[in-house]
């Protein structure tokens, strides 16, 4: 187990598992994105009291959720970067940063779009909502930083420093935009034991979840491909490689 | 002859407090700023008292965030040009601690006078009297928070030829707990609350951001430096 872990951290090992791996994760990811629409959005019942509109859970709760796990894999990835120095780990951390921003956007969006018919605004000072944005802005930070050191390992290393300060932040900004004002209703899902949502509208929820979780791995996966292919122009397997093309 | 790291601390020190009391712009600039941009709030919304009155805590608290951010550059930038940041990452003392003396200072010669500007500031805008030592104390804790977490954005651009811009980026959004429950303390003391809550939570982040600020700026720096 260990030794296959140790083997995954040479890159160009890394970039041939990811390759083998790459076409199972993307058809799963498609699958599960069709089934999860089509039983969220067609089958699902309406809601008594927020008839269609609620429908648009389906994408924003996961791209929520999602938001917050990619900024916690990328300041891990980062911590492993600085730790073990491996190079597999920066990139995983870079690749993170523009899906998980993404996500986060698409949170934005979807939830203002929510919030037209059902507070009545496309923005409200709200406390989740507001520490989404504050996160979109740690994402875009990352990624401005990482974009202005030249030297890649040098700008791996700092912004994952940046990363882990921020994961220190984030509940704290959590808490403190919460304690502020607040009018989000409160989460529906995260008490598993029992759920104040119908079954019915829960399990295709959770496909959906699955589906982005599977989505950005696949999406991680290629981002960090070619970001080896990048990285590693100069090296001969990759010449090589290319070679046999 | 070998230094204990608190004598290495106490030089830093003494070494920055010279450097800054030879050095008046450096920390003269951000009070003028301080001040200057507070007072374009009243020309720009007009001078009703009340209206005044009510905007003020947030007005001063994000205005003294602005000039603490302007003053970040600072910390860091000379001793890097000039190298002396490379000789202090190779003494043999701990190098966080020489860092944290470095932001110590920083806050002593930014931070502080911000905090005793600001009652100025708070008659100007009619601030009750209650509310003033609120300002005035919430300050005191909260003004250390912006210098050691600056500290580290200082860090991780100081390598870089325009980081000014980057460094509000990387900052401003983990200043925002503090700016919530520094003017949040003063909004319910003008109202006559007691903020005594708002003051721990403040605290609390003092101490957070004491213990763990220095090691991450030293890890920055460790990077910027390479």
């Amino acid at each position: 187990m260990y030794k296959s872990i140790v083997k995954l951290a040479s890159t160009r090992n890394f970039y041939q598992f990811a390759g083998k791996l790459l076409p199972w994760l993307g058809w799963s990811t498609l699958i599960l994105l069709l089934i999860g629409s089509y039983w969220g959005l067609v089958i699902a019942p309406t809601d008594y009291q927020q008839k269609d509109s609620y429908r648009i859970i389906y994408i924003h709760v996961p791209a929520a959720w999602m938001s917050l796990f990619i900024y916690m894999v990328m300041a891990g990835s980062g911590a492993a970067a600085l730790i073990w120095k491996t190079k597999v780990s920066e990139i995983i951390a870079n690749s993170c940063a523009p899906i998980g921003a993404s996500f986060t956007f698409l949170a934005l969006v979807t939830g203002s779009l929510w919030g037209k018919p059902m507070w009545g605004t496309w923005w409200e000072w709200d406390a989740r909502l507001t520490s989404e944005l504050i996160l979109l802005f740690l994402y875009l930070g990352y990624m401005a930083l990482q974009a202005a050191i030249e030297d890649r390992r040098t700008a791996a290393r700092a912004s994952a420093i940046l990363a882990i300060v921020g994961v220190v932040n984030i509940p704290i900004i959590h808490y403190s935009v919460e304690w502020w004002f607040t009018l989000h209703q409160g989460p529906t899902v995260s008490k598993f034991s029992a759920p104040s949502m119908d079954k019915s509208m829960l399990y295709p929820l959770l496909v959906m979840a699955i589906a982005f979780k599977l989505f950005f791995l696949t999406a991680l996966l290629q981002r960090s491909r070619n970001e080896i292919l990048d990285r590693e122009s100069t090296s001969t397997w990759v010449l090589e490689s290319r070679d046999s093309l | 002859m070998r230094h204990s790291t608190s004598q290495a601390f106490l030089m830093v020190l003494r070494r920055d407090l010279t450097l800054a009391a030879r050095n008046k712009s450096e920390w003269l600039n951000p009070l003028l700023f301080f001040i200057l941009a507070a007072i374009l709030f009243p020309l720009g919304i007009g001078p009703d008292p009340g209206t005044l009155q009510r905007i003020a805590p947030g007005i001063i608290w994000v205005t003294a965030l602005l000039a603490a951010l302007l003053s970040l550059d600072s910390i860091f930038r000379a001793d890097y040009e000039d190298g002396s940041l490379e000789q202090l990452l190779l003494t043999p003392q701990p190098f966080a601690m020489l860092v944290f003396a470095k932001v110590l200072i920083h806050w002593f010669v930014t931070g502080l006078p911000l905090m005793l500007l600001s009652p100025l500031l708070a008659v100007s805008f009619h601030l009750p009297g209650d509310a003033t030592i609120t300002l005035l104390f919430t300050l005191l804790l909260g003004t250390p928070v912006l210098s050691l977490v600056g500290a580290i954005g200082s860090a991780l651009t100081v390598a870089l030829k325009r980081g000014g811009m980057l460094l509000s980026l990387l900052i401003l959004p983990l200043y925002i707990p503090v700016l919530i429950f520094g003017a949040g303390a003063v909004d319910i003391a003008a109202g006559g609350m007691d903020a005594s809550g708002h003051f721990l939570l403040i605290g609390a982040l003092l101490v957070l951001s004491l213990t763990l600020a220095p090691l991450a700026t030293a890890a920055a720096l460790r990077i910027s430096i390479g």
